[in-house]
């Protein structure tokens, strides 16, 4: 009766039982229940949640990469501490992702060897490199604000592990949003030469946040499953529009302009209409042609075997004092 | 590379419960306890923590729930709207 909770979840049934199961676990779906990580669950829901979170956790470890860029070069100590304190986040952020995911049966050491091999993706948005000193605010407003939106209606993902990480993602997430945003109404407000810089860096980023949220629905072939089980909540499209909709009147408010000249607010939806994604630059960019997709995945390996003689002395100590 | 996981468990002020917060890969307790205070510390007024290794964590199983929690479910003299006073009686 009593298990252990580091033994892998019996997953072995009698198919016979599978359409029953699958029932029951579509009316606990449907009735709002938290999946935890020994229920029975589909095949596809396992893997699903299995992909989507080790994608979720690669990209707060790589997204760490572009920000640190400009660790060394803030502009001064209180920039550096508060730019310090969001990379440490992100690198918290990952691991409760990570920690979740190993619930589901596939191994930290796997789900890592799959990011340093290429084989798994992250966010397409950390192959974009970071430029200037404005981009820091970009990534802030933009990127965690889009998170924000994302992880928000994630906190009630139908996976129990995926969804308190998520709850404590939110409340560490809101501090990123406003230090980026900060850093923009400040140089908007700031010399004509940081202006200049604030909006490049605006012209560059904005249209790349917009594609995080990922294709519209219609194109994305794990959007249906995913929405049928709980696992996402809303689709990519009504997040979109969210986002949108928050940051058109943030931008009015420091004077930046969103480099889409078909913004229009629609007053009867009260959603602001946008013109068209270019979705060939998300294809080539999450496939491997973006900007930096080769530094970036060089980073991390080189990180991992850098930092292997770490992990081997600390394994050797705890081994040579083990009671 | 074979690291333990660990449970983790933070009270977050003086007089409250502990409560799981996640888990933390690492080698040994020391650097269990260090790592969890760095993922799940880096905020707010934590007093103590726990880390307990999941090997060591007994748990019920989803299947056995019914079964085993069931006498605690129907047994409605266990709580106080089952117990009848006159009207009006202070303290209850």
């Amino acid at each position: 009766m009593s298990t252990n909770l580091s033994a892998p979840a019996n997953t072995l049934k009698n198919s016979a039982d599978e359409p029953a199961l699958l029932a029951q676990f579509e009316a606990r779906i449907a009735a709002g229940e938290t999946i935890e990580p020994r229920d029975w669950m589909p095949e596809k829901y396992r893997k699903q949640l299995t992909r989507m979170m080790g994608q979720h956790a690669h990209s707060e470890i790589v997204g760490m990469l572009p920000e640190a860029n400009w660790l060394t070069r803030a502009p001064s100590l209180r920039r550096k501490m508060s730019l310090l304190a969001k990379i440490q986040d992100e690198a918290g952020h990952g691991l409760y992702i990570y920690c979740g995911a190993e619930t589901l049966g596939t191994s930290r050491e796997q789900m890592y060897d799959e990011l340093l091999s290429g084989k798994a993706k992250y966010s397409h948005i950390f192959n974009y490199p970071t430029l200037s000193w404005a981009d820091i605010g970009c990534v802030g407003w933009f990127v965690d604000g889009a998170a924000i939106v994302n992880q928000t209606t994630l906190a009630k993902s139908s996976y129990g592990p995926y969804a308190r990480a998520m709850v404590r993602i939110c409340k560490e997430e809101n501090f990123h949003k406003k230090q980026g945003f900060e850093i923009c109404s400040i140089l908007a407000n700031g010399t004509a030469e940081q202006k200049a810089m604030i909006q490049d860096a605006v012209n560059r980023w904005w249209w790349p946040s917009l594609m995080m949220f990922g294709p519209s629905d219609t194109d994305s072939p794990n959007s249906g499953e995913l929405l049928k089980w709980g696992i996402k909540r809303k689709s990519n499209d009504e997040l979109r529009q969210r986002f949108i909709n928050l940051t058109v009147p943030q931008a009015d408010a420091i004077g930046v302009t969103l480099p889409d000249p078909d913004l229009k607010l629609d007053a009867e939806s009260g959603n602001w209409q946008f013109g068209p994604i270019n979705w060939d630059e998300f294809k080539a960019v999450i496939s491997g042609d973006g900007p930096c997709n080769r530094e970036r995945l060089t980073a991390k390996q080189t990180a991992h075997a850098a930092g292997a003689w770490v992990r081997d002395a600390a394994l050797a100590y705890a081994q040579k004092h083990a009671q | 590379m074979s690291e333990i996981i660990w449970e983790v468990f933070v009270q977050a002020a003086g007089g409250e419960p502990h409560e799981h917060a996640g888990s933390v890969h690492a080698a040994d307790k020391e650097m269990a306890l260090q790592s969890a205070r760095d993922v799940y510390a880096r905020r707010g007024k934590i007093v103590n923590m726990w880390v307990v290794k999941a090997s060591d964590i007994s748990s019920t199983e989803p299947a056995d729930r019914p079964s085993f929690f069931e006498p605690g479910d129907d047994k409605a003299y266990r709580h106080p709207s089952f117990y009848a006073v006159p009207r009006g009686m202070k303290g209850f």
